[in-house]
This record gives C-alpha cells, structure tokens and sequence, in this order.
C-alpha cells in the first residue's frame, strides 16, 4: 500500500477540497472589471427611478403638486401613495411584523422618507424632476430621543390603534413598540441584591450603518405580454423577495423571477425590502417598460436600513473572589419610525439573549423595550447574526466594569468565568444551548502570544512614566472574548415573515464527470463560488475546479432564506455536504454494479469507489458519472443529481479571543493601534485564506464602529453623517495590519463540523478596541465611556480625568 | 435644458464619440455611453475610489469631473488595464494574494495601482497605504490589498530587470 500513499495525496490535493487556500473563482471576473452588479443591468427602453424625499422629520402633508415635474420633457410618470394606494401597495410588511409606508400617507416619520416617485427618461431628468415636486408640510414636534418619546403626548406612528397589540404583544405607550423579555427576573433580582459585590453600568451602543461600498438599487422588468415580472437587485436574500412580492403584488409567484447578481458588499444593510424596490416595480407595471432605481450614497444612511441604537443598562453580580453569580440586562430599544429589524419574527431584539457571553452565569434576564422615534427605519445585523454585535459589546463591557469594582485582572476575570469544556452542550441561563467550546485553551493560546502579563507590566510603567510627565501617550490594552450564535434555523423557532429559514442546494454531476450546483443564498463577497465548491469537492470527489457554482436566480436555484447572520455555511454549506453525500451513495452503487462487487464491498477513497482489500480494482467518479447516464444499471435511475434541504438542528456559536494594544495620544485623542491579536474558533475551516480574509474585513468595520462611524441626529431630527465625509469608513491609512490565528472545535451536530466566520470579526473586535481606549484610562478613574471614541471624545475623556493640567 | 455636447475621448486606446449633456459626470459617461461598466460609483462625493481612472497620466475620481472637462483626454479605465489572456501584473497579484472580495472597489484600486507603482516603483507598505488612502474597501480591511501591491511591484521590479 505504501506505493499507493503518494498517489492519493496528490489525487486529495488535485480536489481543492476542505481546508485547502483555494484562490477565488469570482476574482478572475471582478479583476477585470467585468463583474455584474445591479446598476450595470442595463435593458432596451429602460426608464429611472428617483424619490422626491421628506426634508423634514416629522411633518404632516398637505399637498403634492406634480404638475411642474410632469410637465418636463423626458418624465414619464410621477408615483405617490395615491397611486399606490388602489393597489394596497402604499404600505408594505416589514420583517418585524410592522408595516412601513412605501411613499408617505399623509405624514412623514423620518428625515429622506419617501414622498413620490419620479420616473423618467434618464437619471438627470429624474434628478431634475424630483425638484419640482412641490410637496407642502406642516412640521410636526419631533421625537429623537427613545426615552423622551416613551413620555411625550405627540402620537409619532397614527396610524396604529392606541391601545391595541403589536405583533409582539402589548404596547405600553402609543410610541412603545413591544417589551421581549428572557429569564426569570425574579430569580435574578434577588440574586443582586443579595450578592457580594454588585456593579451598574449604563451603554449606549450608538446609531450606525452598514454602508457597503454599492448602495441598494433594483431594476424591475413587467413583460405585459407573457405576464412575467423579472427583479434585479441587491437582495441578500431573493427567494424571500420573490415571496413577499408575490404576496404583495398578487403576481403569481412562478411568474416572477427575481435575480441578485453580483452584490457589491451587503454587511446587513441589503437583507430588507425597501420602497424603492417596491416603486421599481410598480413604476415597470404601469409604465410598460424596464424601470431601474439605484440610491446615491446620501439616501443609503439616511434612509436604509441602521443596525444598534441601543441604550443597554446591565447590572451584574459577583463574589469577592469574582465569581459571577447573576446578570440583569435592560434594553431601550430605538427603531425609528417602522419597525423594520431583520430579525427571526419570535425574536423581536435578535438573539440580544446570547448577553451571557462566553460565561457560566447562572441566572440571567433580559427585558428588551422597541421604541418609535423620528429616525429611519431598520435594526439591522451589521456583519454580525441578529443583535449578537449588541450583546457582545455589552456583556464585555459589564465584564471590565466588574474587574474595576473588584480591583483584579480583566483577563483573570475572564478565565474563572468561563463555561469549562466538559459542560457542553452547555444551556445558558437565557436559554440558548451552545453546541461546543474550549473557551480556556483558546484565552491561555490568545494571552501567551501576546505576552500578556509582559503588556500590563508596560503599561504599569508607562503610566508611572505619564505621571512623571515624561510621556504623553497611555497605553490601552483591550481584551474581548465572544461567543456568536449563528446560523439560523432551525424552522422550528426561527422564521422570517412565516418562511423557515432552513437553506439547500441541487447538485447535477455531468455526463463527463464536472458539476453544477445551485444553491438558496447568495454571495456578497464571501466567495461562494469558491467555498461551496470545495465542500462538494471533497465530499463527492469531483475536483473543485470541474463544479460550478450557482446562486441568485429564483427561477434555478432552489429555496433558501439568503445569506446574513453567517448562515451560509452553517446551512446552506450544511445542505451542500449533505447534497454531496446522496450523490456519493448512489454513486456507490454504481460503482458497485460496475465492478460487479456487492454495494457494502466498495469504499470512497477521495475521488473514486475501490473494492475493499483490492486498492486496485476501482472506478473514478468521472467513470460512475459516464455509466450513471449512458449504462442501464438494474434497478437504478438514470442521471447523478441530488437535492438536499437542510433544517439545522441548533445553531452554531463559534467563539474567538482578541487582544488590540494601543497607543493614546491624551493631548489629540489619537489612538495608534499598535496590535492587534484575533484568534477564531469557527469549528472546520473550509478555506484559511477567505477565513483570514474576512477577518481583516470583519476587524475593520470594527474599528470603524468603534471609532468613530454613526449615524448621529440633531434635535431636529436632521441626519449628521449623510455623506463619507462625516460617516468614518476608515482607509488604509487608519487600518492596522492583524494578526489572526485559530483553534479549531468543530460543531457536533453539523455534517461538516463548520460554525460560520464572517462576522465574528465584527462581533469580538468591537468591544476589543472599545475597551482597549477604555482600559488606557483606567488607571485614571475611567469606569465608562461611550462609544464612538473618535478623536474629540477621547480627547475629552482625557480632560474630564483631568490629564490635561 | 442644456444643449448636448459633441465628446471626443480616446479610451483604453480606441478614439471614442459621442453626444453628452456637459453637466454629466464622467463616470455616468463611461458607464453609460460607453458601456464601461468596471468603475463604479460608491459615493459621488469623491470619497470613495471605487470610480478611479487614469486620465492623461494621473489617477482621477471620475465622479468628480465632467465629461465636458475630460474633453480630448486620453483614458485607462480597468477595461484596458489587461486582457483576458494577459492579465496585468496586479490583476494577478490581487487574485493570489486575496485583495478583493465583493469586488465592487477593485476596479477602482487596481487602477489606482497601477499608477502609484509608476509614481513610485519600490513603495514601503507606508507608502502604499498613503498612496491607496483614496480609494476605500468595506471588505477586505486593505491587508491583503497592500500586500497583493507589495507583491506586484517586486515581481514588476524583477522583471524589468530581467529586461535590461
Ligand atoms: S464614486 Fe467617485 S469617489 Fe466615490
Ligand atoms: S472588495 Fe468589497 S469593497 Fe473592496
């Protein structure tokens, strides 16, 4: 046999299977220039669509006048909640049970709210068009403050009966929108009064916004003739939308085919539906012709979807020694004007109730309260599974709050609070089973590589040093460890507008032994295309390079809820393993007949059967596949394909530990992240170079979060940060270089032992550099400060210590 | 409404006319009278890159110029940077090293790679992230984007030397 062993690895390295640094299939297009996003849809006779928007953030209409703006040559159509009304399309469902109107009716809720629909010949038309709207309002009180908003008399949403239920149950204030609550607060509070020590805290995880680099946009064809409405556009999801738009339409739904091309980044921001979308498409149906609407970047932050606003208070129990014993979380909630979160429907907050973290935490709750205000709409997963970004940020904040008032080590803290290897599957206080961990092994491998105790023994001088007055940098060292819960499923409590969200894939071998597979999510850079073929790989033999991978188009691919909430690989790479696995088996029996053996005498071996005991005597995929379609094999169909739909049964929940050091300038409030440590744990790693890749990402729109992105509002209502100057998206120039590195514990019950990446990058690195700014002023007194710290609030931090003489 | 103007460019080395408003922007010209569809629009506000070009020798943000400006300008956009069959150099390097993911900026950087490597042949990393700090990526946190450049510009380094 030992002759055979160089052969089989070099036929296992032929693959391009799991684990190997397979280089991308897609970058081959995008390189060249010659990807396919939605603003490059271009049809005959296209018009374009472009909103007249509310200058104003609570305002009541008294009119619209569209004569100027018909009247100009090139506009073919004018759209208002008038028009939509008649066919109910002026309001549209949102995700969270809400409704949201598509053009206002009678009043605007929210500063870029849609007003009407220009649809013209070209987009400077429009753009001249939406001009001479002449829309009169009549301003109203505006509410921006979610505290303010629960107390005031003025009735922000009209339209709601006082008084009556929401879709998640009672409203206490006609701008409350629900409470969602986890845990027995009972249990708790008595836990905290009767503790040892007992520490508050109050954060606000301030207003941001996903801002992927292409906007949102869509492009809607109604072909009267043959009935059939076709939708470009940038849907993180498309079969939901191809669902929602049958419902709302009543266009039924094999007539509608809805196509997501290349995405250029999503990050969340491109998971709802929004009116532009829906105008797109009733401006294609009245008008006859192709519509496209893409929004210019100013209309993506103020008008689609924000993820955070979250105002968190926690308190959280502890021993003398630091050993937690309760935690308490309340939430108040901003959601702006509509419900509009993406979230599973039975969970209003997300999974916010993953704010145990990474710790054995007896008794928890969490009571979560959705407020109206005078913002955009939205509430979305910014590169994080529903709301986890929120309770990461929160339980590691709490955590270096409890190490202040205790006076230990934050990174000791950590570790004596950690859930031990042996409790998994381990049932959190709040009601999630986490499927695996070795949280320890993970913080020992993180603190080693760092030399962590040599950090705090710098920085003790350092600071000794500032007080001497011979430097004026601090040094900050930030920790964060995090555990994700992602991948929904499973349908039996995770849904979305009723649809479960389990995902799929079809495979069909070709005659000569290559491949297609399609499969329900879609690619906004992950590189599906490239992952998903490895997967397929090394479960049916078939080289990656020989299999094509599709995505998108509702009209070929099969079912699937989309790709958020790193639910690809969990699910949907879940349902391609298992796709793979039905092609194998009958590939087996194949193979069996062709070797003339018994089924049970054959065994794979990478990309081919072999009879067991005879290495020798065998038949390659590529044979099985020739005979599957050309040989009549007694008793077995025609063909090689296989579809597998896949209902996961939990969620995974990889975890990761980060340390960033960091460099403060107390006289400029300039940070200098001078390293930064991320280790990941997401169970079987497909490809280390994308994983590594979307860790850099991930890390980055971290740092942006955490130093200085948001979206922030004036009293008023008006949006601050509308444009890239002012909405922090950091350069190259700001961006430090990362170290990554992993241990690997695979999820159990997935087929392939994967837990999903992309966003725990995100997830970990947030409160990382948050506490790293944090940790620098420590010394000095800091028990909290809010986030964004960009330069001004570190700077001001610094002088309310009092460090600048 | 302003009269149409007669344009006349040289792009990617053919000669290009046709009639445009002057108001419009040149990226709306070349994504839509032109059907070159690589550059992108990100922002419109010159803050992004993602629609860069080279014009008469200098990396532009196309957003932020009118065609009417460009008038008789000779134009690189990421169309004529490489063919199919002969990739540029950094084409290849981005692909290897990983610099790309969604790849709606990579039109953009590649572009403006090519002309920072002619500014500066043998950049530090800190000169690239200056010299790329106008185009921006959501994705990739530029690591791997700085290396693919590093890499590109030794093997550009060696081969002109195996030239000489
Ligand atoms: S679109 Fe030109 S710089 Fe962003
Ligand atoms: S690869 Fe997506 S923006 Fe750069």
């Amino acid at each position: 046999m030992n002759d055979m062993t160089p052969d089989r690895d070099d036929r296992s390295a032929n693959l391009k299977g799991m684990g190997c640094s397979r280089k991308r299939v897609e970058d081959v297009r995008f390189t060249q220039g010659k990807g396919n996003y939605v603003d490059d849809v271009k049809l005959p006779g296209m018009l374009h669509g472009d909103f007249v928007r509310s200058p104003y953030a609570h305002a009541r209409i008294k009119s619209i006048n569209t004569e100027a703006a018909m009247a100009l040559d090139g506009v073919v159509a004018v759209l208002t909640a008038e028009d939509l009304a008649p066919l109910s399309l002026h309001w549209m469902p949102t995700l969270a049970g809400d409704k949201q109107m598509v053009l206002a009716d009678g009043k605007v809720l929210f500063q870029g709210q849609e007003v009407a629909f220009v649809v013209a010949r070209d987009r400077y038309v429009a753009a001249d068009a939406v001009e001479l709207v002449e829309v009169d309002y009549e301003e109203l009180p505006v509410l921006v403050d979610p505290f303010e908003a629960l107390q005031s008399d003025v009735v922000l949403r009209e339209d709601l009966e006082p008084g009556a239920d929401g879709a998640h149950g009672p409203r206490k204030h006609h701008n409350h929108i629900f409470l969602w609550e986890a845990g027995d607060e009972e249990a708790t509070n008595q836990v905290l009064d009767e503790a040892e020590v007992v520490t508050e805290e109050t954060m606000y995880y301030h207003r941001t916004h996903p801002c992927p680099l292409e906007t949102c946009g869509s492009v809607a064809s109604m072909d009267k003739v043959n009935g059939k409405l076709t939708l470009w556009g940038t849907f993180q999801a498309p079969h939901v939308v191809r669902t929602v738009a049958s419902l709302l339409s009543g266009i039924e739904e094999h007539n509608i085919r809805v196509i997501s091309p290349d995405i250029g980044g999503g990050f969340g921001n491109k998971v709802g539906v929004y009116p532009g979308y829906v105008c797109s498409i009733v401006a294609s149906i009245v008008t006859g012709k192709p519509v496209k609407w893409i929004e210019d970047r100013m209309e993506n932050l103020m008008s689609t979807a924000f993820a955070r606003d979250y105002w968190m208070t926690g308190r959280i129990s502890a021993t003398k020694e630091g050993k937690i014993t309760g935690l308490h979380c309340h939430v108040t909630a901003d959601h702006g004007a509509f419900d509009a979160c993406a979230d599973p429907t039975k969970y209003p907050a997300g999974f916010m109730n993953i704010c145990t973290g990474s710790y054995d935490i007896p008794v928890a709750y969490l009571g979560v309260d959705g407020v109206y205000t005078n913002k955009a709409p939205g509430g979305v997963s910014y590169r994080c599974s529903f709301r986890v970004t929120e309770a990461v940020y929160f339980i590691e904040r709490m955590i270096e709050v409890l190490a202040i008032e205790l006076n230990m080590d934050a990174a000791e803290l950590r570790r004596i609070n950690f859930i031990k290897k042996e409790q998994f599957p381990y049932t959190a206080a709040l009601g999630w089973e986490y499927d695996s961990g070795d949280y320890h092994t993970a913080w020992d491998k993180a603190l080693k590589t760092v030399e962590y105790d040599a950090l705090r023994r710098e920085q003790a001088e350092r600071v000794e040093a500032f007080k001497r007055g011979e430097t004026r940098k601090l040094m900050g060292i930030g920790l964060s460890f995090f555990t994700e819960i992602v991948g929904a499923g499973p349908v039996k409590n995770c849904d979305i507008l009723g649809m479960g969200m389990f995902d799929s894939c079809e495979i069909r071998i070709h005659p000569t032994g290559s491949a297609i597979a399609r499969l329900g999510t879609i690619s906004q850079g992950q590189g599906h295309a490239t992952t998903f073929a490895q997967i397929l790989a090394s479960e049916t033999g078939i080289p990656a390079d020989s299999i094509t991978i599709e995505e998108g188009d509702t009209d070929t691919a099969p079912y699937g809820l989309g790709t958020y909430g790193s639910r690809s690989t969990p699910v949907a790479g879940a349902a391609t393993a298992l796709a793979g696995r039905k092609i194998r088996a009958k590939a087996q029996m194949i193979a069996a007949y062709l070797l003339e053996v018994h089924d049970d005498d054959v065994e794979f071996d990478v990309d081919r059967f072999v009879v067991k005991g005879a290495p020798e005597r065998f038949k390659t995929m590529k044979d099985i596949a020739y005979a599957a379609y050309n040989q009549a094999i007694p008793g077995v169909e025609p063909g090689l394909e296989a579809v597998s739909y896949y209902d996961p049964p939990n969620m995974t929940y990889p975890f990761g530990a980060y340390v960033c050091v960091m460099d403060i300038d107390v006289d400029t409030g300039v940070p200098e992240i001078r390293r930064f440590y991320a280790l990941d744990d997401c169970g079987t790693r497909i490809n280390p170079m994308i994983i590594e890749g979307q860790v850099h990402g991930g890390l980055t729109e971290a740092l942006a979060v955490a130093l200085g992105q948001e979206i922030a509002y004036d009293d008023l209502g008006n949006v601050k940060t509308g444009t890239l100057m002012d909405f922090f998206l950091p350069t190259a120039w700001e961006t430090p270089n990362y170290e990554t590195d992993h241990t690997v514990t695979p999820s159990p019950h997935h087929p392939i032992g994967a837990k999903g990446v992309g966003e725990s990058p995100h997830v970990g690195g947030v409160p990382c550099f948050s506490n790293a700014v944090q940790d620098a002023f420590r010394a000095f007194g800091l028990r909290h400060t809010q986030m964004p710290h960009d330069h001004w609030r570190i700077w001001k931090t610094a002088n309310d210590l009092g460090l600048h003489g | 409404m302003s009269d149409k103007m007669h344009i006349k460019l040289k792009v990617n080395g053919e000669d290009r006319e046709f009639l445009a408003e002057p108001r419009e922007l040149l990226i709306y010209a070349l994504r839509e009278h032109l059907d070159l569809t690589g550059p992108h629009v990100g922002c419109d506000t010159s803050h992004c890159g993602a629609c860069t070009v080279t014009i008469d020798g200098k990396s532009v943000k196309s957003c932020t110029m009118f065609v009417a400006q460009a008038n008789g300008a000779e134009i690189t956009t990421i169309e004529g940077i490489g063919q199919p069959d002969a990739l540029h150099v950094l084409q290849e390097s981005f692909r290897e090293h990983h610099g790309l993911q969604c790849g709606f900026c990579t039109p953009g950087m590649i572009t403006r790679a090519t002309k920072l490597l002619e500014e500066n042949p043998d950049p530090t990393e800190e000169d690239i992230r200056f010299g790329m700090a106008g185009n921006i990526c959501r994705c990739t946190g530029y690591q791997n984007i700085v290396k693919s450049i590093q890499v590109a510009a030794t093997e550009m380094n060696s081969a002109k030397e195996a030239a000489e």
